[in-house]
């Protein structure tokens, strides 16, 4: 479904800001991968950089979804292909409110997709539904886009939206930070019921904890722009034992040699 | 010493108003000396122009309303279908038409309503209505200011809106001042005098169409007397076509207890004004000034807003909202004044603005001036580019980049759409909204650069 290949990426306009160092990633269609690793590694921007954001810059290597390179597609083409990126921080959107905004989104990938649109009728009670389903308070998605909503709802509404728009790869960046256990087990609920042979999950995380509801197939450790380290769910508990000290160590020991 | 230079474009008023003055000689005589009065005060002042070194016209430049010829008195044909086409409309509302200054009987819309008394402003003053002999050109026309004594000068018809003592409407009266489909450039003088009994209630909606596509120019003034306990909610719509000159007044006089609100939609003119100043003249008083401004092209939109709270423990709140683009100019000069008496007041003031191109420029001014010491005042003006982050985040959900720009604009605007509270009303400065949005940005160049 998804290959990252010898992927460098940098900031757009600052020298000598690579942040991704070569990295090599195949996601099989119904996988669950985790990415894991300490602060500022690169997971983010790798989650943006997959879904095409313009301050980053490809500088070497491809991604390929479904056999073909997505480099050259804009965020929205991506999107339409079935890309989808829970953020870390969602942006606040004045003004927006969720039903129109998530509306407009599935009706333009219908229309790029040349599948019909969602009658007002249909769309509503499936939003409804999934309003209930991800514990959003009905009276906050009557308000604006994520503002003035807690960390917390607007994880939940990054949920909703996932659920809303029921992409064939989600990208969930540390959707499970600043959540109360409640909205933790949402989220995995979430993920688990659309688990599917057709649908593939990059979770990036930091807490073993998330990965005890969610099993993932695969588990990456990513230091310093690069993945250190590939294995099955037992890595992630190392991890939250013993921390990253051994992969920062080699990482600086490799820059050294 | 400064060297005074003559008052401008004088003489290009001058004709007309010895001819208005003489076709009007069955005037009440208290109504020809107020012309007279305005008249003086207006040569002496001429049309402001940036030489004459005046502060609140640094940044609107009248030079081609000064440059531009005018006709008086000549009228062209308008429908019913087309007046509904061009503003709001609702058949529950009662409207009155005013057609090139003049009230337009078979055009208007009125039920009769009890406790309402609405139509023409030439009538009452004939029949000497209620309190007009106090009231008209009472707030604006004594007063050193062009516009207003140029109108006053020429005051004739427009006009008049009275509701009675106790009397709560449940339906809008809405004022359509429309210009007819003749390709002269008029200049127009239309007025609005509203009377609100003691605790009566009122939704106004005064509305600026034009049908003809060549330039005008109009100086309406409106000026209305909110009676004790009283609730006056006010809208202005403005979108006189694209090579206009719209200098608009409003002055509001509030009775204590009083609840005026009002709300601006100014998308229309080539240079226009809307000029409010309401005066908190007894306690418990409440004033909300909000607005919606948008400009493209070489437009020039100046709010000129200002407050005077006289009296004790009243509320004031200017919140206005711009969204430029093109090449346009648009001037936000609020002012609130807490004089020494008017203790316990408090005023908020705000405003903030979209600039959606570089070589859109905004001049935001808020200003406190607190005279007494027990008050509580904010005020603070910004003004943005839409966010790349924001855009991102639309995009990454499969939005493409032009809807996800149009959605952010929208989203900038929504909360003042929103004060627009008449149903028809809403929807239509939302269709207007959303029309004028592709237009700015067609001529946008800013966003996610910032
Ligand atoms: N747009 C940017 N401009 C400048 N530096 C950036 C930008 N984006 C990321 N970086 C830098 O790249 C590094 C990796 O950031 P990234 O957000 O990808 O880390 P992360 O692994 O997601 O960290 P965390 O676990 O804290 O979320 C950091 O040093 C960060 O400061
Ligand atoms: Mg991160």
């Amino acid at each position: 479904m998804l290959e990252i290949n010898n992927l460098h990426a940098s900031v757009v306009d600052i020298e000598d800001s690579q942040i991704l160092n070569g990295i090599d990633l195949k996601i099989g269609k119904g996988e669950v991968h985790a990415i894991m690793g300490p602060n500022g590694s690169g997971k983010s921007t790798l989650a943006n950089v997959l879904m095409g954001r313009p301050d980053y810059e490809v500088t070497d290597g491809d991604v390929t979804f479904d056999n073909e390179s997505i480099l050259e597609l804009r965020a929205d083409q991506r999107a339409h292909l079935g890309m989808f990126l829970a953020f870390q921080y969602p942006a606040e959107i004045p003004g927006v409110r969720p039903w129109q905004f998530l509306k407009a989104a599935l009706d333009s990938k219908a229309e790029a997709r040349g599948e019909e649109k969602m009658s007002v009728r249909n769309f509503s009670k499936l939003f409804d539904e999934k309003v209930e389903a991800v514990g959003i308070n009905p009276t906050l998605v009557k308000r604006s886009l994520n503002e003035g909503f807690s960390g917390g709802e607007k994880k939940r509404n990054e949920m909703l939206q996932l659920e809303v728009l029921q992409p064939s790869l989600a990208i969930l960046d540390e959707t499970d930070s600043g959540l109360d256990v409640d909205a933790l087990r949402i989220v995995a609920e979430g993920v688990n019921s659309m688990r599917s042979p057709e649908r593939s999950f990059i979770v990036v995380t930091h807490y073993q904890r998330l990965l005890n509801y969610i099993e993932p197939d695969v588990v990456h450790i990513l230091v310093k722009g690069k993945i250190v380290k590939t294995g099955g769910p037992e890595l992630a508990l190392e991890v939250e034992k013993d921390g990253y000290k051994e992969y920062l160590d080699a990482a600086a020991a490799g820059a050294n040699a | 010493m400064t060297l005074a230079s003559p008052p401008a474009a004088v003489e290009k008023f001058s004709a007309a108003y010895k001819s208005h003055a003489a076709d009007s000689a069955s005037s009440p005589e208290w109504l020809k000396s107020r012309r007279q009065q305005a008249w003086s005060t207006f040569s002496e002042l001429g049309l402001p122009t940036k030489r004459r070194g005046n502060e609140l016209w640094k940044y609107t430049n009248l030079q081609p309303l000064a440059a531009a010829d005018f006709e008086y008195g000549v009228t062209g044909s308008v429908t019913l279908d087309q007046i509904k086409a061009a503003g709001p409309w609702d058949d529950a509302w009662n409207t009155v038409v005013v057609v090139d200054g003049n009230f337009h009987a078979e055009l208007s819309n009125l039920h009769g309503t009890a406790g309402l008394t609405a139509g023409s402003l030439a009538e009452a003053i004939a029949e000497g209505t209620g309190n007009i002999e106090q009231q008209l050109g009472s707030l604006a026309g004594s007063e050193e200011y062009a516009f207003t004594a140029l109108s006053t000068a020429f005051i004739d018809d427009g006009a008049y809106v009275a509701v009675a003592d106790g009397t709560e409407l449940g339906q809008p009266v809405q004022v359509i001042f429309v210009t007819s489909d003749n390709a002269a450039s008029r200049a127009s003088y239309p007025r609005l005098l509203v009377d609100t009994g003691a605790n009566s209630s009122v939704v106004l909606i005064e509305t600026y169409v034009n049908l003809a596509d060549s330039a005008q120019f109009s100086a309406p003034v409106v000026e209305v007397f909110a009676g004790e306990g009283s609730s006056v909610h006010h809208y202005r719509v403005q979108m006189e076509n694209e090579s206009s000159f719209h200098l608009g007044t409003t002055r509001v006089a509030q009775l204590g207890n009083t609840d005026f609100t009002s709300t601006s939609f100014a998308v229309g003119a080539s240079i226009a004004r809307n000029d409010i100043h309401t005066l908190l003249d007894a306690p418990g008083a409440t004033c909300t000034l909000h607005g919606l401004y948008m400009t493209n092209g070489d437009q020039q939109q100046d709010q000129e807003i200002s407050t005077t709270h006289a009296k004790p423990g009243c509320t004031s709140d200017q919140f206005y909202k711009g969204i430029l683009s093109g090449k346009s100019t648009a001037v936000f000069s609020g002012k609130v004044i807490v004089e020494r008496d008017a203790q316990k007041s408090e005023a908020g003031q705000k405003d903030l603005n979209l600039l959606l191109s570089r070589g859109a420029e905004i001049y935001a001014k808020p200003s406190l001036e607190i005279y007494a010491d027990d008050v509580v005042a904010a005020h603070g003006a910004t003004a943005g580019h839409v966010d790349r982050d924001t855009l991102f985040y639309l995009q990454s959900r499969g939005v493409d980049e032009e809807a996800a720009k149009a959605i952010l604009v929208r989203g900038f605007a929504e909360e003042m759409l929103n004060e627009f509270k008449p149903e028809a009303l809403n929807e239509f400065v939302e269709k207007i909204t959303d029309e004028r949005i592709p237009i700015l940005l067609a001529e946008s160049d800013t966003i996610g650069t910032a």
